[in-house]
């Protein structure tokens, strides 16, 4: 078998994946809530990247591949667990419209940093991850569509959805704050 | 009549994903509706407290040193040096060893023999995970003893089956630990032993468990590991590592003598 001079090096491994490390373990974080799982997680992903790079396809989108292999590697840990979306709110491909402006959305402007963190604790896995992969790690919808392996349409009507629960969660635990001082 | 319009395409445009035509409209539209412009400022409020919430947590130095020694480690492995490719007297193995392949390939055919290596293939490189893997891990061992008589009772009752571990002393190996693990879902004990640096993974699992396991005897060079493996007594022994051939062979004996 010939090598092909212009297949990945390993080498570039290296200055590719390193710089994603500090994100990578970020959103390993996120989504195992437990940080010895999270290291390990980290590392098995880049066991994983290392062993797979030969037939990683020059040209693709390395970010996408490797939180791929994370997410991947983090749902056989759990095992059993799929990411399961209730099938009518992915059936709906539209766009949620935009709500109009509240008192509520106004507060939840006001929503300190620890609020926002606990209420992204709080969502579904499957809101949460899109939201961290959407507005944390600043994906397009095409990358968010590759990592996670859904249609770009879906990218879009779940994301409107994790930001109307997020949104849910913060006047919840806002209200709760104001009706317990 | 124009805010209905424009209602389903303000995330897309908070996101910067709408089409550069529709932008521009969008825009417009945003400069005379202050409906809508305070819409869209509150998305990209809610964005800003999202991005920087979620920027929480950092990995600790020990795991960055860990990560990095992998990646270097492999490099170094893989990456073939303008002096290891000039030299004919490594080349010439490899072109030995490329040209077998090539006609035992020829000879044995591409259909079951193809999938046959593929299987085992997949297992090995299984392993070669597990392995790095295990010694990139914070805690590499779970039971951490170079007793014998420490680590075998520890796997009682976490694992369905018994073995026998080799006396060290007097050899240049020694025991680390011990780890339950899992290879095509079959539980098995994952040991690591230590020779002049060298870690190396010895894994047992119960044979009738495992995929094909005919296939899977004798030493195999998986992804510049060293293996070794054999069956005994009903239970599948793999021994693998970055130490030398002859180390591998040695523990692989002492293993064999005590099983």
């Amino acid at each position: 078998m010939r090598v092909s001079e212009d297949r990945p090096s390993a080498s570039s491994f290296e200055d590719l994946a390193m710089p994603l490390f500090d994100q990578l373990y970020n959103f390993a974080r996120w989504l195992t809530q437990d940080t010895a799982e999270a290291e390990d997680l980290v590392q098995e992903t880049y066991a994983k990247a290392l062993r797979g790079f030969g037939s990683f396809q020059q040209g693709t989108n390395f970010r996408a591949w490797m939180y791929r292999i994370l997410r991947n590697s983090f749902l056989s840990s759990r095992a059993g667990l799929k990411i399961v979306v209730p099938l009518d709110e992915e059936e709906n491909e539209n766009i949620l419209p935009a709500e109009s402006t509240t008192p509520e959305s106004i507060l939840i402007g006001e929503a300190n940093r620890e609020m926002v963190q606990h209420a992204l604790a709080e969502l579904p896995i499957h809101f949460r991850e899109i939201l961290l992969l959407c507005e944390v790690e600043e994906m397009s919808y095409q990358e968010i569509s590759a990592t996670l392996g859904i249609p770009a349409g879906t990218v879009m009507s779940r994301l409107s959805r994790a930001r109307k629960a997020l949104r849910g969660l913060l006047q919840q635990n806002l209200e709760g704050g104001r009706h317990g001082v | 009549m124009a805010c209905e319009q424009w209602r389903g395409k303000l995330d897309l445009y908070s996101d910067g994903e709408l089409a550069p035509a529709d932008e521009a409209a969008l825009r417009a539209h945003l400069n005379s509706c202050a409906a809508c412009a305070v819409d869209v400022l509150d998305r990209v409020q809610l964005k800003r407290s999202v991005h920087a919430a979620g920027k929480r947590y950092e990995p600790s130095a020990r795991l960055r040193a860990q990560i990095a020694k992998t990646v270097a480690k492999t490099n170094a492995k893989k990456a073939p040096s303008a002096n290891v490719w000039g030299s004919r007297i490594i080349f010439l193995p490899a072109a030995v060893m490329l040209i077998f392949a090539l006609a035992l390939n020829f000879y044995v055919g591409r259909g079951y023999a193809g999938r046959e290596r593929a299987a085992r293939q997949h297992v090995y490189s299984e392993l070669a995970d597990l392995h790095v893997a295990t010694l990139a891990s914070a805690t590499p061992v779970d039971v951490i003893s170079s007793d014998k008589h420490t680590v075998k009772p520890w796997f009682q009752g976490k694992i369905p089956f018994t073995f026998n571990l080799p006396e060290l002393p007097g050899s240049e190996f020694s025991l680390l630990g011990g780890r339950v693990t899992y290879l095509e879902q079959t539980p098995g004990a994952q040991l690591i032993y230590q020779v002049r640096k060298h870690e190396i993974s010895v894994f047992i699992f119960p044979e009738p468990a495992l995929p094909m396991p005919s296939l899977l005897a004798g030493p195999v060079n998986a992804l510049s590991f060293n293996t070794e493996s054999w069956t005994q007594n009903g239970l599948r022994y793999f021994v693998l590592g970055d130490a030398s051939a002859d180390d591998i062979r040695a523990l692989s004996k002492l293993l064999r003598d005590a099983g």
